[in-house]
């Protein structure tokens, strides 16, 4: 059933990277229970404007939770308290009248603030950069059904394949590792026959990237499975350190 | 302005081939030679990026996300096309370019979407050899689904996430390159102006969106794949940082800009729901293969659905088009919707939605069955209307989703200015006046992948490009204006803000020149948006500065374009004295409501020149010929 509620929030004000930032309070009155948690600050945001002040800056595009533009900690956990949900599809029915929400950006060294809720996260686009992909130039591929990959294979890849690169796995980790996004690439990758030629040398190149841009290790405290708003398994954390060892014990590459 | 669509000569079926073999190739060696700028990286321009940059050339790509990996085209749900017959229904490359052409309503050109059919297949490959994780049968083999407009199997499709994993894909193959030194990658960086030198598109100017630098970049060649202008109606499926401004600035420069009233309103979204809301969100087609269509027979029937017998309800899709049922056309689809609703019979608080009910298939499949196809968009409808569509019908209504209409281009998908080329959903080319389910991914990737590596090379092979630098004129003329213009929406401090603006643009969009116009209707429109676009001028308030991160000041420099182009929409809708595809006037239509074409009269590709700001453009026709199907009056019944 549609209500409003009132809320009180506390959202991280930061004008650049270099500058300090703190936590300001806004009050969001009459919100619909229908609206999306980025519909409220798009409201807020209104009113900003209107009042000669300056409106809080957030990434977003899609607002249908593909993109993985967007992203907060909400009340201390990334994209808010809902299973599965990035911020942008966590909706206002999920919060009580009365309530305070704080809201900060992601934090990790990898990943500066630009401003306010924005942060840079090209890092991770320099972790695909190392070896997230298959060495195929456009048109050398063969017929695509000549080779058969079981549905059950294909279904698993597509688990990992379903990463949506937003960074909430990073934001959430005690020690800002990028594992489990490293690891949904190299797992997607290596269960796929087109991907086995380079898997060795993939795992390899991406973890030392990763440990290069300052993202920490992982530690199992499986905070980013449970963070993830595609849910994917921290499985795919076990199947990169096959790969890595592997590759160690296998390859002459190290 | 003269339009020439360069079609190669000979039998339809061989164009491609002889074009291939005729245009002019630049030495491998001397690739690295040439600079080429993209905008964009949907799955037009990153495959683009990728592909010229495999071949050699220096590529330098721009995105205004963070990522080159967030462009809308991740956000496509149900499929991409390809003629590869895997079913043994009797598909073939003629087929899906017969289906393509007669659901754009014989408004696209025969040897462009012939070609698009022919490289159908290598985009699969292609896709398949990157690691895209497509769909699988329990052999192993590649699976398929159906669509609409089409009577084959011939959509493949990652869940409901396709755009997604397509576009992976392609950044993957884009990320390769940016390793070996191939491709400059620019994100964050927004095009504000193209700059033409002696007639031919030499550079770009960008506003880098973090520190606000106005910034030059020049190249031999431009490649714009910055998608379409739904959003010119504020409420859309596209994502909120859409815009036409990048092919606009183009316009204004010397493009031709054609049919840009060609709009597709998608049949199945979630219906709008709240003043407050921001965009919209897709239901995939894919789900009208299970699912039915259906309203309460009597207006005002304010029964829970489940209550209403089956006596009761009136499946009005398949009723009225037995052979195609659920599946026809978007534009066919959503026009009955309306109907329906216009009568009273519309459901929801709103009265503004049909049902699409999956009850017949989960009793038929079975729950896993269904959940397996569709689970992810069950799973974003009860996020969104916290109703679970396992048990209760979905509740859909149209809403504006793609844009058929866009720059104008040749056979080599160049535009009206030389050396400026245009892909994907930023074209007019493929999709004629509405455009068939899956073809979308199915077109930006033929355009990146398998088009563009050869007609650039036939254009920088055999063209002088005299050397330029960007302390030219045109280069620092180029950026005062764009400076200019960014000072000039800084400095009104007025009192509404820039949505306010764009969702009134929207809504007189969405009234006067959505799923049905009129010429009354358009021509007050067309008074509104110059009223609305005056006050915006005068009265719009944009916070902080030019030289930080400024989100609302992106947003007034789009707003700022749409209400220029928001009329332009309504000058094309105003000139086409017909009703093809998704145009509907309500003053040529056939008896049972359906779209009454004028081929005699209106045969033809309106392109439009610009003349200066609220000057009228100048209309030039490229009148299509059709040599190899026959033009009928659509039907799917």
């Amino acid at each position: 059933m549609t209500k409003t509620i009132n809320l009180t929030l506390k959202i991280w004000r930061q004008k650049g990277s270099d500058t300090k930032g703190q936590l300001e309070t806004y009050h969001a009155g009459n919100i619909s229970t229908d609206m999306s948690f980025l519909e409220m600050i798009d409201i807020i945001n209104e009113q900003l404007t209107l009042d000669g002040k300056n409106p809080i800056s957030f990434d977003h595009d899609c607002r249908e939770g593909i993109c993985g533009m967007c992203g907060a900690v909400v009340n201390g956990r990334p994209h808010g308290s809902e299973k599965g949900t990035t911020l942008c599809q966590l909706h206002m029915r999920h919060f009580s009248d009365g309530d305070t929400v704080v809201i900060e950006p992601w934090r990790s060294k990898a990943f500066p603030v630009i401003k306010d809720l924005a942060v840079d996260r090209s890092a991770m686009d320099q972790i695909i950069q190392a070896g997230g992909y298959i060495s195929v130039n456009t048109g050398g591929a063969p017929e695509a059904n000549t080779t058969p990959i079981p549905q059950e294979t294909a279904e698993i890849a597509m688990d990992a394949a379903a990463c949506i690169g937003c960074g909430a796995c990073v934001a959430s980790c005690p020690n800002a590792s990028a594992m489990l996004f490293a690891g949904a690439k190299i797992s997607h990758l290596a269960l796929l026959p087109q991907g086995k030629p380079e898997a060795a040398k993939r795992a390899l190149a991406m973890v030392s990237k990763m440990d290069g841009l300052g993202f920490g290790n992982c530690a199992n405290e499986r905070e980013c499975e449970a963070e993830c708003p595609k849910e994917i398994s921290i499985t795919n954390i076990a199947r990169l350190n096959r790969e890595f060892i592997k590759a160690g014990f296998f390859s002459s590459i190290m | 302005m003269r339009l020439d669509a360069k079609i190669p000569g000979g039998p339809l079926t061989e164009k491609w081939d002889r074009h291939r073999f005729e245009l002019k190739l630049v030495n491998p060696a001397n690739k690295r030679n040439f600079d080429v700028i993209v905008v964009g990286t949907g799955l037009a321009g990153g495959s683009a990026s990728a592909s010229l940059a495999e071949l050699g050339y220096n590529v330098k790509t721009f995105c205004i996300q963070d990522s080159p990996r967030r462009a809308h085209s991740i956000a496509a749900q149900g499929g991409i096309n390809a003629a590869k017959n895997y079913k043994n229904e009797g598909d073939s490359i003629w087929r899906l370019f017969y289906d393509t052409i007669k659901g754009g309503d014989f408004r696209a050109r025969e040897a462009n979407v012939y070609r698009l059919a022919q490289v159908s297949n290598n985009i699969i490959d292609q896709c398949v050899s990157q690691g895209v994780p497509f769909a699988r049968d329990y052999g192993g083999l590649l699976a398929n689904r159906s669509f609409g407009g089409a009577q084959v199997s011939r959509t493949f499709y990652a869940r409901g996430q396709t755009g997604q994993q397509l576009l992976l894909g392609a950044y993957s193959a884009l990320m390769r390159q940016v390793a070996d030194g191939q491709v400059t990658i620019f994100p964050r960086r927004e095009m504000l102006d193209i700059v033409v030198i002696n007639g031919q598109a030499r550079g770009i100017v960008v506003r880098n969106l973090i520190t606000g630098e106005i910034e030059t970049h020049p190249a031999h060649a431009v490649v714009l794949s910055t998608g379409g202008y739904a959003n010119t109606f504020f409420l859309s499926t596209n994502a909120m940082g859409c815009n036409v401004s990048a092919i606009f600035k183009a316009y204004k420069k010397g493009a031709g800009f054609s049919n840009p009233c060609f709009t597709q309103i998608h049949p199945t979204c979630i219906p709008v729901h709240g003043t407050y809301q921001s965009k919209l969100t897709l239901m995939s087609e894919s789900l009208r293969n299970d699912g039915r269509v259906w309203v309460p027979k009597n207006p005002g029937d304010k029964r829970s659905p489940r209550q209403i017998p089956e006596s009761e309800r009136d499946y009005y899709l398949e009723r009225k088009y037995p052979s195609f049922g659920n599946l026809v056309p978007r534009d066919v689809a959503s026009r009955s919707s309306k109907h329906q609703c216009d009568q009273g019979k519309g459901v929801g608080n709103t009265g503004l939605a049909v049902y699409l009910d999956f009850a017949d298939a989960i009793k038929r499949d079975g729950k896993s069955v269904i959940e397996q196809k569709y689970g992810n968009l069950f799973e974003m409808y009860e996020k969104i209307t916290a109703e679970d569509p396992y048990e209760t019908p979905m509740m859909t209504y149209p809403a504006v989703h793609y844009t058929m209409g866009g720059l104008y281009v040749d056979y080599n998908l160049m535009s009206t200015i030389d050396g400026l080329f245009v892909l994907g959903e930023a074209n007019f080319s493929d999709h004629g006046a509405n455009r068939l389910g899956a073809s979308a991914l199915m077109q930006g990737l033929a355009d990146g992948y398998f088009i563009i590596p050869y007609t650039i090379g036939g254009y920088l092979a055999g063209t002088p490009l005299p050397e330029i630098n960007t302390s030219r004129q045109a280069f620092l003329d180029a950026a005062q204006t764009a400076k200019d213009r960014t000072t000039k929406l800084l400095s009104i401090n007025g009192n509404r803000t820039v949505d306010y603006y764009h969702r009134k643009l929207g809504l007189i969009m969405w009234d006067y020149c959505g799923m049905t116009r009129n010429d009354h209707g358009l021509m007050m429109a067309r008074k509104m948006i110059q009223e609305l676009r005056e006050e915006f001028w005068e009265n719009v308030i944009v916070p902080g500065a030019n030289e930080e991160f400024n989100q609302s000041l992106e947003r007034a420099g789009r707003v700022a374009d749409f209400l220029e182009f928001g009329e332009l929409m309504i000058i094309d809708a105003l000139a086409r004295k017909e009703s093809c595809g998704c145009h509907f006037n309500e003053a040529y239509q056939t008896e049972e409501n359906e779209a009454k074409r004028d081929d005699d009269n209106f045969k033809y590709v309106a392109t439009w020149e610009f003349k200066g700001y609220e000057k009228e453009p100048v209309l030039h026709k490229e009148h299509l010929a059709f040599e190899n199907v026959e033009l009928t009056q659509r039907s799917y019944k």
